[in-house]
């Protein structure tokens, strides 16, 4: 019997949570102003709903297909796994785009997709659905195309122009670690497409010969997503690739997923998910490296983050020698050094200090916050004294040990 | 309190800002004026009209903005504390955004809590469709703010939602939608529509898009706190959702790794037949250099950029090390020093097409800044490392001269790393015997502020390939 619409979005949906990322920002302003199609999209994103899982749910997340040629050892949707299988069809997913775009459910759709056939034909098929809201439905909401690396040029160029992000997965950091869990994949390949987007990104930008502006290609940026704890890589390789994808193809984000027990699981993959404060932890060092111009040797120790604190904490408590940070006086570098400062609050720092010196009490209606601050910073009236020195710091903010359970 | 300004439900940002104005206008300070906003009428006396030459307050556009998404704070003290931050600022006592003074400090908070409520009403209005009128789908949302917020948020659905009518109704206000007019009225049926049958597809997508193997039940209710709830279909399901989730996560964990299906292994191979054979000759030799590891620099760029031209030809023009945009691109020499190069050549007599081009280093080296990539010189052990596969490329194509460019490609080709600029315009004998030809890398040119130095380093730089090109005619 075939299957439903419900069922199949209940399989397709199933399919497709294990990608993190849900964005809607950035790209260009549209809208539908005039009254001849619906969707807008342009500034922050917006989350319609959050699931028990705490993600936002931002996007209609579906994979086109689960049907899958390829052989990842943690993918769900792998050859080799017993998952129940469906196909959407073109109409299908625009369809369910169009009406729970609508009643506002949605900012929009994220498409992925198994390998069918060749990556070629899925490509080809995921265009068409991106295709068809755009000109026949006239939908100027957010779309997110996953791109199959192996896919052709001109499949590529055609996704671009109709999709707001594009992305690939890099999946693993490493080439031995693909080798290992994803055989079909290759970091090399992944790597060139990447730079294709990034190209044809740089050449929409420029102006034509009659001086007019080009059709933005993917306006929203290119994505990337790596998965945590699969295979052996650290911390530290972790952040050196994401560094390295940031500068080689001008990523807007790289996610980071913990590796999550999935239905039907492989003899090669590790029996115990890695602990998810691991993936929040990465994400806090990404915001450093990207934010606060931390370059990713300086965090960690051996090669990992600190679970129990938060990765400038931990640095700050590792160099207690350039603390304590005079807030009126240091520059900004310095200052986004300082725990429990945000950019923002930094910012809103530099321009107070402009019209008088700040006291302790100030910082807190700035934004800062003083649990975390006060023992490295020196304002008027204020001063840590021993407290930058005292050795049971790290015990002040790590959460207490836990006690052994004796059995 | 001498002046009671009566302020409309629907409207009232606009009758704030009037009545501000005017009462700036009159110098009436704060303590004399209150805003009324429960609907009675006070009688009280009428406000002054501004005087036609009364100076205009000049306040920074964010603060316009700000205070006028603070009023549609619940807090009835909101407009006279907005007000009196407007006469604040006249006076000059006080400065925009100095959130050591509690009245600042207060309405910029209020601010920020009626922006949040506008940011949660774009997200969890829930349309549900009605009966069409023409060609027109037709939607109503019913909805409850924290903040008198409908007619600071609702422009934003007029935006999205354009081909279509809908009406957002909410405790206090309505707002209508129709044939691409937005209008607001005083709510007169406090109800939600009815349901529309898309509601179970959307509970069915909710409750599949969850993943029970990672609870976190607080970083959702940070988001979408339980009161917001009441007019989010999909979240009836949570109670139960959470009530299953160990139970379910537990099972995946301690299902034993199961068997392929039979199709999985005969999926494999097909896939396998359909890559083509190995490649041969100079390709292998570029597969090959793809996986280098001889130095570490390879990894961190995308791809091996291998040199390009005829194999048979007689000139072979040696740069440094791909750049940025080689490195994208996969091809040598076609950046901004390349885009040089080539105008050069022209000039010079030199046609692309008959040269092989290549670099004597063949992955780029940089170091990353943000989101860009800085170039970093090749070393002696990476251009050493990297001899091994320029040799090669030598070796295949067999030219009958080399051109060095700059330095690094001096050292690969002649082992000397001496200082280009003492060796420019001569020749040197390469590997087995390979005449080099030596003059500067086109990015030196590049890197001239000096527009005159720079023009006449380029003329000396298609001097030296004139010479080149007469050079391998004599020969």
């Amino acid at each position: 019997m075939p299957l439903s619409l419900s069922e199949k979005l209940s399989i397709l949906a199933d399919a497709a949570k294990y990608d993190a990322s849900c964005a809607s920002s950035g790209g260009e302003r549209r809208d539908a102003r005039d009254g001849k199609g619906f969707g807008s999209t342009g500034g922050a994103g917006i989350c319609h709903s959050y699931a028990p899982d705490g993600r936002c749910i931002s996007l209609l997340k579906i994979l086109m297909t689960n049907f899958c040629i390829y052989d990842c050892a943690y993918c769900v949707n792998r050859v080799s796994s017993r998952v129940e299988r469906a196909r959407f069809t073109v109409e299908e997913v625009v369809y369910l785009t169009v009406e729970f775009y609508r009643r506002n459910y949605i900012e929009g759709l994220f498409l992925s997709s198994g390998i069918i056939r060749s990556p070629d034909d899925t490509m080809a098929d995921m265009v068409r659905i991106v295709r068809t809201l755009r000109e026949q439905e006239n939908f100027r909401g957010y779309v997110h195309l996953k791109t199959i690396p192996d896919a052709s040029p001109e499949l590529l160029d055609e996704a671009g122009k109709w999709a707001d992000r594009l992305s690939i997965n890099v999946e693993l950091p490493t080439q031995s670690g693909l080798d290992q869990l994803a055989p079909e994949k290759d970091l090399g390949e992944i790597r060139k497409a990447m730079a294709g987007v990034r190209l044809r990104q740089e050449a929409s930008w420029e102006l034509t010969y009659r001086g007019k502006r080009k059709a933005r290609f993917a306006p929203a940026g290119q994505s990337t997503q790596m998965i945590v704890g699969a295979d052996g890589s650290d911390d530290a390789t972790i952040l050196r690739q994401s560094t390295n994808l940031y500068a080689n193809y001008g990523l807007s984000r790289v996610y980071y997923s913990a590796f999550s027990p999935i239905p039907d699981s492989t003899v090669v993959l590790p029996l115990k998910p890695p602990p998810l404060q691991r993936e929040h932890r990465l994400y806090q060092a990404d915001w450093l490296l990207r934010f606060y111009g931390f370059k990713a040797e300086e965090l960690g120790q051996k090669g990992m983050l600190d679970l129990d604190l938060d990765p400038k904490l931990a640095w700050a408590l590792a160099h207690r020698e350039i603390f304590p940070v005079d807030v009126n006086r240091a520059p900004r570098e310095t200052l986004l050094r300082v725990p429990g400062f945000g950019a923002k609050s930094v910012a809103r720092i530099l321009s107070a200090r402009r019209h008088r010196s700040l006291r302790y009490e100030d910082l807190a209606a700035l934004g800062a916050v003083m649990k975390n601050a006060r023992a490295f910073i020196l304002a008027e009236g204020w001063s840590p004294r021993g407290l930058a020195d005292a050795d049971n710091l790290r015990a002040r903010f790590a959460p207490p040990p836990e006690q052994l359970a004796l059995f | 309190m001498t002046y009671v300004v009566n302020l409309p439900r629907v409207g009232f940002a606009q009758a704030w800002r009037e009545a501000a104005r005017r009462c700036l206008g009159a110098e009436i300070p704060p303590e004399e004026v209150s805003f009324n906003t429960s609907g009675g009428l006070f009688a009280a006396r009428e406000l002054p009209a501004a005087p036609a030459s009364a100076p205009a307050l000049k306040i920074p556009r964010t603060a316009v903005q700000t205070l006028e998404q603070a009023i549609c704070h619940r807090d009835p003290e909101v407009f006279s504390r907005a007000y009196a931050v407007l006469w604040a600022l006249g006076q000059g006592t006080l400065r925009w955004g100095d959130r050591s003074v509690p009245m600042m400090r207060k309405l910029l908070d209020q601010a920020k809590a009626v922006g949040r409520d506008i940011h949660k009403m774009h997200a969890f209005v829930r349309f549900r469709e009605g009966p069409a009128r023409g060609d027109r789908r037709a939607f109503a949302a019913w909805f409850e703010p924290e903040h008198n917020i409908v007619e600071a948020a609702t422009p934003f659905f007029a935006r999205r939602f354009g081909d279509m009518d809908w009406v957002i109704a909410t405790p206090k206000v309505t707002a209508t939608f129709r044939s691409g007019q937005l209008s607001f009225q005083e709510t007169e049926n406090p109800s939600p529509p009815p349901e529309d049958a898309t509601e179970a597809l959307w509970c069915t997508y909710y409750a599949s898009i969850f993943n029970p193997a990672r609870l976190m039940i607080s970083a959702m209710q940070s988001e979408m706190p339980k009161k917001a709830w009441k007019n989010l279909p999909e979240t009836r399901q949570i109670p139960e959702l959470i009530r299953t989730a160990p139970e379910r996560a537990r099972a995946m964990q301690d299902a034993a790794p199961t068997m392929p299906p039979a199709h999985a292994a005969a999926l494999s191979r097909a896939r396998k037949e359909t890559m083509g054979p190995a490649p041969s000759g100079m390709k292998a030799l570029k597969h090959e250099a793809a996986t280098c590891t001889r130095c570490p620099i390879g990894p961190c760029a995308t791809q091996v950029v291998w040199g390009e031209g005829p194999e048979t030809a007689d000139l072979m023009i040696v740069g440094e090390q791909p750049g940025d945009q080689e490195d994208l691109a996969g091809r040598p020499f076609v950046g901004p020093a390349g885009t040089l190069l080539d105008k050069v050549m022209q000039e010079a007599g030199v046609q692309r097409d008959e040269a092989y081009l290549t670099n004597a280093v063949k992955h780029f080296k940089f170091s990353p800044r943000g989101k860009r990539r800085v170039h970093e010189r090749p070393n002696a052990g990476e251009v050493q490392a990297c001899k091994w596969w320029l040799d090669q490329e030598i070796a295949r194509v067999r030219p009958r001269a080399a051109i060095a460019l700059g330095a690094t490609a001096a050292l690969a080709l002649t082992g000397s790393g001496e200082r280009i600029t003492r060796r420019r315009g001569t020749i040197e004998a390469g590997t087995g015997g390979l005449p080099v030809f030596l003059t500067i890398h086109p990015a030196f040119i590049l890197r001239i502020p000096d527009k005159e130095r720079a023009a006449e380093e380029r003329r000396r730089f298609v001097e030296d390939l004139s010479i080149v090109r007469e050079t391998l005619r004599e020969m």
